[in-house]
């Protein structure tokens, strides 16, 4: 992992780096430490009374019973994006890079939702789903199904996941075709003439090696469910039916930039972040074993 | 030479006063035709003198500006001028020195200030109990009860004859039910029209201490047994099909626009754009109630926005806000602003020069949410001041939820809803203790 | 792809095709909805299929400004659409430089703290910028930098994506280059310049087109920032389109969603080679 050979100076990579670290410092370290000391104050929203209270704000935390639950909320809405998202775009991904005509035209068609903003995707799945001119809302309700996501939590949970995935499908996709391009045709084709079939040859070969791909995306479409999908609760359900889809990260957003909570959203966040940089560790731990260099 | 210089000396006398233009920043979050009707406002104030300029800022949601502008308070860059949603005032009112109340910005600016001049219900909500104005009523609604006239002449009912009480409305939607609708009754903002401004047409408390309008030390008092039992009705209407829930905050509001929902319990802001695109005559009511309780119908309560000023800025700007509030006073321009947008007239002189024009005759049912307003208020009626109210109403909205799908029943969520809701007024006492 | 399977071919297009369907849906209806007048779309129950006819007057309203069919005067996205774009180009080219250079000294150099440095620079990643929004807030006002391009941008290059990608890209260019550039007599920077440069071409692509699409699509921060109408950027256009209390002129908002797509979905088109490419190199 260690390069062997290096370039000798002594000041040189000090101005390397300078821009960076300058940025960094500024423009977070120091905005972060402020966000981590609000939540061991208690204050009012403009600031002008602050009294510091421990570890106070934390303890109100996990004394609440909703938050704990949103634990359990959150993991839940992590795995499902996670597992659906792969899948799909996993068979997506093989699927594209078995054909060869249009292949270049499935690939424009697939990962043009990237290139969408998540405030503008909440509005549009909103659009789909809400009534009076919600689309799709509409089709399952002629299909049979007493579509209500309003006050259905497994309808409300369906439609963040739906939405989220869909976004996500594009850059697992682009990941796992770029990956599926790099294993050896050689490979394959030995495997082939041994007389496996696809089937065989997808689980036993292409599988494995896509391993490091597979784990990656994992995690960072854990991370991302995590962290990015606050705009699509928020413009879609609302953390509702009552807090059946309120994940963590929304109701970070939520105290903080609705209900003026600075306190306790802070106190959110440092929980958040721990847990984002345990998930980090165990990538780094393992994506460094498995990744040959 | 001297030519010169004493032609210098006029041009900088007169360059002078053009370059003292004060300016003045006013953050709102009116999207839309509203967003016009600000820099309308703006425009014919700075067109009528040339001392001061409104400079108007589309900041985003009221949440989000409200945001902007806690942050640009700690950076030290706030507006003059914020647009506060009514369930922020608790919050502004309480942040130590970070406003000065319109009060004393009229009386310093030397404006003459009547506080009686403003309508009682309007303006109660944002005063202090010492009798001073803390934030300029700005566009105020109330809760009004919409319903599709020809939804009810299919039905069978007359449709110049509204439901008044409650039993009334859960006969009518059985009629409509019965000619096929499919959803005869729905309503928008929940908390506030079916728990705040209830309980104020009813003349009942929603929290202690006159709604907390008397003391930072409230608590909720929305699960008395008249509460419970109006609960249980819309409860009940649900579950036979009568109500249909449609979301939270004023998201049912389109499904009324559409024709989808004959009835519906929300802002009388809606008016406008039901004149402008439904497509189906339409009526606006009063809000029903329960002829039972005594004192009923009291008024109801305010929803919108009010204008804020913002400390720490200098005298000649303050005297410059001080002026925009008396432009903004004015009968013509409140009265103009009232027929404009469909919000309720700040004075009673701008309501009467409204009904003096004809313009009620005109636009029927657009005096309804005046006539619930425009009466004495009681102590229990006035208004609703509780700090954290924002997300007072999210677990409000969230314990509805799960009555309205059957998982609790209306006393249990209720009762929940009270106990959470303390939680968070116990917390904003003690972040607030002065 | 290895021996004639005419079945598994035809099964895979028809999974493609329903993927793409699923996928593209959204955006098919978005452009219907951006061709209708906004009276069709929601008094039709559900919405209407078919394109309808006022293509022209939306997208006309929706770039230019001008007043829409209910009378409410909308604000142009053609501005807003200027300022999305410096924007968007400040923050990929100035993380790219900036990380390329870092990624290399952490790599190439052993000096002391080198590997603080890195983690310092790596745990940017973990704290995501809603939460650390407001003090960033304070410091960018601190620094006269509100309303402003560089405030608009310099804040976002923080976070270390791009460092972290050139690392793991450096550490797998074999040694031999760097023996045989040493061998030749380069400094250090002819060698970055001219050996490291070149073979970064397809990463530097990937990562131009990821950062650009962060950049042009970010919300909450602009928001914050900005209190001049004319910095702001195109996405918190479309929001400031959804009314609250009045009425939401639904095709508008469609037309500019679809104007505000239009320049990440074309750069990450014309890129796609080269971003799966660079994705590859990356990978290895």
């Amino acid at each position: 992992m260690e390069k062997r050979v290096r370039f000798r100076s002594s000041w040189l990579p000090w101005v390397l780096i300078a821009p960076q670290m300058a940025i960094v410092l500024v423009f977070f370290f120091w905005p972060a430490a402020q966000a981590l000391r609000q939540s061991v104050l208690s204050q009012d929203a403009f600031g002008g009374v602050t009294e510091f209270v421990g570890l106070e704000n934390f303890e109100r935390l996990f004394a609440d019973a909703s938050y704990l639950e949103s634990f359990k909320t959150t993991a839940f809405f992590s795995f499902l994006v996670a597992v659906c998202g792969l899948s799909i775009s996993l068979l997506l991904a093989t699927m594209a890079n078995r054909v060869l005509r249009g292949a270049g035209v499935y690939k424009t068609l697939l990962i043009w939702p990237y290139a969408v903003a998540p405030v503008v995707a909440g509005v549009l799945w909103l659009f789909m789903f809400a009534s009076p001119m919600g689309v799709v809302a509409y089709w399952l309700r002629m299909l049979g199904l007493d579509w209500n996501h309003l006050l259905n939590s497994n309808h409300a949970m369906a439609l963040i996941v739906v939405a989220a995935v869909w976004k996500q499908i594009s850059y697992n996709f682009l990941f796992f075709l770029a990956g599926l391009q790099s294993i050896p045709k050689s490979l394959i084709e030995a495997a082939a003439i041994d007389g496996a079939s696809p089937w065989r040859r997808f689980w036993t070969i292409v599988f494995p090696l896509l391993s490091p791909t597979t784990f990656f995306l994992l995690v960072i479409n854990v991370v991302y469910a995590f962290f990015d999908t606050f705009g699509i609760i928020d413009a879609t359900t609302k953390g509702g039916p009552g807090k059946d889809t309120s994940i963590l990260v929304y109701k970070v957003y939520y105290d903080g930039f609705k209900a003026m909570d600075m306190a306790g959203s802070a106190a959110q966040s440092v929980v958040l972040m721990c847990i984002v940089i345990t998930l980090t560790v165990i990538q780094f731990r393992f994506v460094e074993k498995k990744v040959q260099y | 030479m001297n030519q010169k210089f004493a032609a210098l000396a006029l041009a900088a006398l007169f360059a002078l006063p053009a370059q003292a233009q004060t300016e003045i920043q006013w953050w709102h979050s009116m999207p839309g035709a509203l967003g016009e009707w600000v820099n309308d406002l703006a425009k014919g104030f700075n067109a009528s003198q040339s001392e001061y300029k409104i400079v108007t800022t589309f900041k985003g949601s009221y949440d989000e500006s409200m945001t902007a502008a806690v942050a640009a308070y700690r950076a030290g860059n706030a507006p003059h001028i914020l647009q506060v949603f009514e369930v922020g005032t608790a919050t502004m009112m309480a942040s130590k020195g970070a406003i000065v109340p319109v009060g004393k910005v009229m009386a310093d600016a030397g404006v003459k200030f009547d506080a009686a001049a403003y309508v009682p219900a309007v303006a109660g909500y944002y005063t202090a109990p010492n009798g001073q104005m803390l934030s300029f009523p700005f566009n105020s609604s109330t809760t009004v009860f919409h319903y599709n006239k020809d939804a009810f002449k299919a039905a069978g009912m007359d449709p110049e004859k509204p439901p008044k009480t409650w039993t009334e409305v859960t006969q009518a939607a059985a009629k409509l039910k019965a000619s096929g609708h499919a959803c005869p009754f729905t309503t928008s903002w929940v908390s506030w029209t079916q728990l705040e401004s209830f309980s104020a047409w009813h003349n009942v408390e929603f929290a202690t201490k006159g709604n907390g309008m008397r003391g930072i030390d409230t608590r909720l008092t929305f699960n008395t047994p008249l509460h419970v039992r109006h609960i249980e009705n819309l409860s009940n209407m649900a579950k036979q099909g009568l109500f249909v829930y449609k979301g939270r905050g004023n998201a049912a509001d389109a499904t009324f626009v559409s024709g989808e929902c004959a009835m519906t319990t929300g802002s009388s802001a809606l008016y406008g754009s039901v004149k402008r695109n439904a497509k189906f005559a339409s009526g606006i009511s009063t809000l029903p109630y329960y002829p039972d309780v005594e004192g009923a119908p009291q008024n109801t309560v305010i929803g919108g926005a009010s204008l804020w000023v913002m400390s720490g800025k200098k005298p000649a700007e303050y005297k410059g806000i001080g002026q925009f509030f008396a432009f903004l006073s004015r009968p013509e321009e409140a009265a103009k602003s009232h027929q404009r947008t469909g919000y309720l007239p700040v004075t009673i002189a701008s309501y009467e020069l409204t009904e003096k024009a004809g313009f009620y005759k005109e636009n029927p049912g657009t005096d309804v949410s005046v006539t619930q307003m425009i009466r004495k208020t009681t102590d229990k009626s006035r208004g609703i001041r509780l700090g954290n109210f924002v997300q007072i109403r999210n677990i409000i909205d969230e314990e509805l939820e799960q009555v309205w799908a059957g998982k609790k029943s209306a006393k249990e969520g209720l009762d929940t809803a009270v106990s959470r809701g303390n939680e968070q007024l116990e917390r904003f006492q003690k972040a607030n203790k002065s | 792809m290895i021996e004639r399977r005419p079945g598994l071919t035809f099964l895979s297009h028809v999974i493609l095709l329903a993927g793409v369907a699923v996928i593209a849906f959204p955006l098919y209806l978005t452009v219907v909805a951006s061709t209708q007048s906004a009276e069709q779309i929601t008094q039709s129950i559900p919405m209407s299929m078919l394109p309808g006819t006022h293509a022209l007057e939306t997208y006309k309203t929706a770039l230019f400004g001008g007043e829409s069919a209910a009378g409410s005067r909308i604000a142009g996205a053609a501005p807003m659409m200027w300022v999305s774009l410096v924007t968007a180009l400040i923050i990929p080219l100035g993380k790219i430089t900036m990380s390329m250079l870092s990624a290399f000294a952490i790599v190439y150099f052993r000096f002391p703290f080198r590997n603080l440095v890195f983690w310092m620079i790596f745990v940017t990643l973990m704290l995501p910028v809603e939460v650390r929004i407001g003090p960033t807030y304070e410091v960018v006002a601190s620094l006269g930098m509100l309303n402003t391009y560089a405030g608009l941008s310099i804040p976002l290059i923080a976070s270390a994506t791009a460092t972290f990608l050139f690392r793991q890209f450096f550490l797998t260019v074999p040694d031999e280059l760097v023996e045989a550039a040493r061998i030749d007599g380069a400094g250090p920077m002819r060698f970055f310049k001219d050996v490291l440069l070149p073979l970064s071409a397809t990463s530097t692509a990937a990562l131009f087109v990821i950062q650009f699409i962060y950049g042009w699509n970010q919300y909450l921060w602009p928001l914050l920032m900005t209190t001049s109408e004319d910095m702001y950027p195109v996405v918190m256009g479309i929001k400031r389109l959804i009314g609250g209390d009045s009425y939401t002129e639904w095709n508008v908002v469609m037309a500019t969603a679809i104007l505000a797509m239009l320049p990440p979905a074309v750069v990450v088109m014309l890129m796609q080679k080269w971003f799966v490419k660079g994705l590859v190199d990356t990978e290895k």
